[in-house]
């Protein structure tokens, strides 16, 4: 077992003892990282004199007492947050020499805990992705097997999670982009209720489907991570004002009596098989702890993914209406007057996916289609959402796979966008719904590859879905498993 | 075709966005078969529906009107591709 291979709450265990300092564990994963990184690409800047600045800054806190369960753990951000005075490029050219002013909420919160930033980590572009394969800066490889994904679009927070680069790392979820790469990836990640988290100074996409939340090596890093970014934030008028409950007090072994429900929608036969079987044994497990299952029914469930690809691209073509060349990011050199400058600045710097994103929001957006398209998505979303609610009027949690299949190759889906859009079918729903959800560890394909389950829970249920993914992590070995790198 | 390439270009103007002829037909093509997708929305019955546009019901959010500090004009320009006099330098809006 190397430094780099801890939890957050074993290495703080060493960290409290004085068995290691910040400084070594910090050195720990930046040597790690350099010895796997060309393989694996999950970075795009990596911090390494800032990191043992502040493991050492760490260490001194650490002497003095001052020490919080985050102080000297080595974390690394998707490259959306901003950081103040560290290149932060949402994976995009146009934003290719930004460097930020301040720092995002989530950041400032985990810094003043003392934690240690080891670097920025790849991401589609603008989040707009589900494979990573978008970002200007190459695409990142997932550590259980270089020729495939890691996921999307917090692909290099998964992938640096499961290469053991950090140890505990940031994304963000607008339609799956934590889940989806942790269960790629084999890690574990969760996408908290819209309004849990401040997105202060996280750079938007689809604002009333955008979350932050962490990915990490079992639930009870999980759990520290969301409490410690959790809570209202005057500068997010979108944060809701209520309290953050202890969630390590949701860390028990508890399903008894829990009823899950299982949506008939989404055991569907086309499932991939091995994904099927994980579901199966999952469970089984379940059962066995006590759980009661119940079959639901999510009607709206098979209309998700067109409501959100009008709803996202929409608000995504509103949101990066920002760059312009005028005030930050890339300037075309060769501009005839501003609407040129715009427009040249706007093609130079965008990548494929986030132009294709832009048309789209924007034609659903233009005159004359404006009902037939956005609106008409809108109204889905309500049935969507009250589908969810009766769901939870009968159940207490709902279990779904999180992908329908594993991680797939490198370039496979790239050139077929409603192909890529419909991997996401089973995570787009929650954050429509506006709800919590968890992607945990839950077996692995033939080929080895991770397989993850989703718990869904009701929103603010963070601490129910914590409790049942903790229950079956404590009865299984999925999550101990390494990938050979 | 639910979508042509003139309206693909008028789209791409709209977006400001300067597209090649092969990024035209390419996303006139794609456009086309998303859009053909998406229709399915229209087999669900939203008569009635409220659309919803935050999934938590929110009200405005109000604070008090007081004076803050703010990031400064060195900080604000920091970042600008071209800078003047303590303002942001574009191409020559007027002719």
């Amino acid at each position: 077992m190397e430094l780099y291979d801890l939890t957050i709450h074993e290495l703080h265990g060493k960290l409290k003892m004085r068995e290691v300092s910040s400084v070594e564990a910090t050195q720990a994963c930046l040597e790690r990282i350099g010895a796997v990184e060309e393989k694996v690409h999950a970075f795009i800047t990596v911090t390494s004199e800032e990191a043992l600045k502040g493991a050492a800054q760490a260490d001194l806190r650490i002497a003095a007492g001052d020490m919080d369960i985050l102080t000297g753990i080595p974390v690394a951000l998707k490259d959306i947050f901003l950081t103040k005075g560290t290149l932060t490029t949402c994976g995009s050219r146009i934003l290719d020499n930004f460097i930020p002013p301040y720092d995002a909420t989530s950041w400032l919160k985990l810094k003043e805990r003392g934690a240690v930033l080891l670097g920025k980590l790849n991401q589609d572009e603008f989040a707009m992705g589900s494979s990573c394969e978008s970002s200007h800066f190459g695409p990142t490889r997932n550590p259980w097997d270089l020729e495939r994904i890691p996921g999307g679009s917090s692909g290099g927070s998964a992938a640096a999670i499961a290469a053991r680069q950090a140890i505990a790392t940031l994304g963000t979820d607008t339609g799956g982009s934590i889940r989806q790469p942790a269960s790629h990836c084999g890690c574990v990640g969760l996408k908290p209720t819209y309004g849990r988290v401040s997105r202060y100074g996280v750079i938007a996409y689809a604002s009333s489907l955008d979350q932050v939340g962490p990915v990490a090596r079992d639930v009870t890093d999980c759990a520290i991570m969301l409490g410690a970014v959790a809570g209202y934030d005057p500068a997010d008028s979108t944060s809701v004002n209520i309290p953050v409950p202890d969630y390590a007090k949701a860390l028990a072994i508890d399903v008894k009596g829990l009823k899950i429900g299982l949506p008939k929608e989404c055991f569907i036969s086309g499932l991939d098989p091995d994904v099927q079987k994980a579901m199966d044994e999952a469970i089984a497990v379940y059962k066995g702890l006590g759980a009661e299952f119940v079959e639901i029914s999510l009607p709206t469930l098979d209309y998700a993914v067109a409501a959100y690809y009008l709803i996202a691209t929409a608000e995504a073509s509103s949101n990066l209406a920002r760059y312009d060349g005028v005030r930050f990011g890339h300037r075309t050199e060769t501009a005839q007057g501003l609407i040129d400058m715009y427009k040249k600045s706007r093609a130079e710097g965008f990548g494929t996916e986030v132009k294709r994103r832009i048309m789209l929001g924007t034609y659903a957006l233009s005159s004359g289609y404006y009902d037939a398209y956005y609106l008409k998505a809108q109204k889905v979303r309500t049935l969507i959402m009250h589908d969810f609610l009766s769901a939870f009027e009968k159940v207490d949690i709902i279990l779904t796979p999180v992908a329908p299949t594993p991680a797939f190759k490198i370039g496979e889906k790239i050139n077929d966008p409603l192909q890529m859009y419909l991997s996401d079918i089973f995570t787009i729903p929650v954050n429509l719904a506006g709800t919590c959800a968890i992607s945990a560890p839950a077996g692995f394909s033939g080929e080895g590859l991770p397989i993850g389950m989703q718990l869904i829970g009701r929103p603010f249920g963070e601490e129910t879905i914590i409790r049942a993914a903790y229950t079956f992590e404590q009865a299984t070995e999925w999550h101990k498993r390494k990938a050979d790198i | 075709m639910k979508i042509t390439r003139e309206e693909v270009e008028k789209v791409a103007l709209l977006a400001r966005l300067d597209l090649t002829e092969v990024e035209k037909d390419i996303f006139t093509g794609q456009m086309d078969a998303i859009l053909a997708y998406v229709d399915k929305l229209n087999e669900l019955d939203t008569s009635g529906v409220i659309p919803t546009a935050h999934a938590v019901p929110m009200e405005n959010a109000f604070r008090d009107d007081e004076e803050r500090p703010s990031i400064g004009v060195d900080n604000a320009l920091a970042n600008a591709p071209e800078r003047a006099d303590g303002f942001y330098r574009v191409p020559k809006v007027i002719e």
